[in-house]
C-alpha cells in the first residue's frame, strides 16, 4: 500500500513538504519507546507514536521507515520537521489516539511484520 | 592481518541530541557503500544507535572509534561519564538509571544494553563508576553460512 493511501483514507495532515508520498508501506509498529521501535520494527513500515523530538527522524533513518505518524493532535518540534525534511521522512499528525490510529490500519490491511 | 577498508571517529557530546544518531547514520552509509547484506546493516545500526545515544545521554562527553574491515566492523565507545555500578545488573531487560525527562523521551527503557548484546558477536563492557565506561562491540559482515 502507497504512504499517499493512508494519508487520504485516514485524514492525515503531511508536515512534511518534500516528503514522497508514493512509498510503498510494508507494514506498521506503534511504540513510544525508542529502544522498541529500533529493535523490533520492520523496513518500510509507518510508525505510530506519541513521541514529537527530533531522535525520531534518527530511528526512523536508521531503520528505512517509510513514515511517522504522531498522535493525539501532538505538534512536531520545529527540528523535528527540519531534520524529517532533511532526510526525507515523512511526518503525519492526527487528532486521534494511537489505538484509534492503529485499528485504522490494521482494517486497512497493514500488518505488523 | 586484515585488511582496514575505513576507519573514524566521531566526537560525542552529553545531552547533544541535536546530533545524537549522526554517527550512527554515517557508518550504516558506508556499510550500504560496501554492499554488506541489509540483516547484518541492521544489526550495527541497532547496536550504534543505542551505545550511541547511551553516550550522550549519560556522559558529558565521549568518543566513537571503528574500523571496518572486509569481514567485521569494530565499534568502540569511550566516555567520561559516570560509569556503570553493576553491568550485569545494567544488562537486566528493564533496568534503567535513566531520569525520568529522558524517559519522557522515549529512552532509558532498559532496553539498550540488551539490544547491543543480542546484535553483536562479540561485546565488551567495562567501566569505572566515576571515571567512564568502555563499550565496544564486533559485528561479523560475512553471514555465516553454518548457522
Amino acid at each position: 500500500m502507497k504512504l499517499h493511501e493512508i494519508v487520504d483514507n485516514l485524514s492525515l495532515e503531511v508536515k512534511t513538504t518534500s516528503s514522497n508520498l508514493t512509498k510503498e508501506v510494508t507494514g506498521g509498529y506503534v511504540s513510544d519507546l525508542l529502544s522498541d521501535v529500533i529493535a523490533n520494527c520492520h523496513e518500510g513500515n509507518i510508525w505510530v507514536t506519541f513521541q514529537t523530538h527530533q531522535n525520531i527522524i534518527a530511528v526512523a533513518t536508521l531503520r528505512e521507515l517509510s513514515g511517522i505518524i504522531i498522535v493525539n493532535n501532538k505538534i512536531p518540534d520545529p527540528e523535528t520537521l527540519k531534520k524529517a525534511e532533511e532526510k526525507s521522512i515523512p511526518i503525519m499528525v492526527t487528532p486521534l489516539p494511537a489505538f484509534e490510529i492503529v485499528g485504522r490500519l490494521y482494517a486497512l490491511g497493514l500488518r505488523c511484520r | 592481518m586484515t585488511d582496514v577498508v575505513r576507519e573514524g571517529v566521531f566526537f560525542l557530546n552529553g545531552k547533544d541530541f541535536d546530533n545524537a544518531g549522526v554517527a550512527s547514520s554515517e557508518i550504516k552509509a558506508i556499510l550500504e557503500q560496501m554492499g554488506v547484506d541489509r540483516s547484518i546493516i541492521r544489526r550495527v545500526a541497532i547496536a550504534s544507535f543505542e551505545a550511541e545515544m547511551n553516550t550522550i545521554i549519560y556522559a558529558p562527553a565521549g568518543i566513537l572509534r571503528y574500523k571496518i574491515t572486509s569481514d567485521f566492523i569494530k565499534v568502540e565507545f569511550d566516555d567520561v561519564g559516570p560509569g556503570i555500578e553493576d553491568i550485569d545488573l545494567a544488562m537486566k531487560e528493564g533496568y534503567s538509571t535513566a531520569p525520568d525527562y529522558i524517559r519522557d523521551m522515549g529512552f532509558g527503557s532498559g532496553m539498550g544494553l540488551p539490544n547491543i548484546k543480542k546484535n553483536t558477536d562479540v561485546l565488551k563492557i567495562s567501566s569505572q563508576p566515576g571515571v567512564g565506561t568502555n563499550v565496544k562491540f564486533i559485528i561479523n559482515l560475512k553471514i555465516d553460512e553454518t548457522s
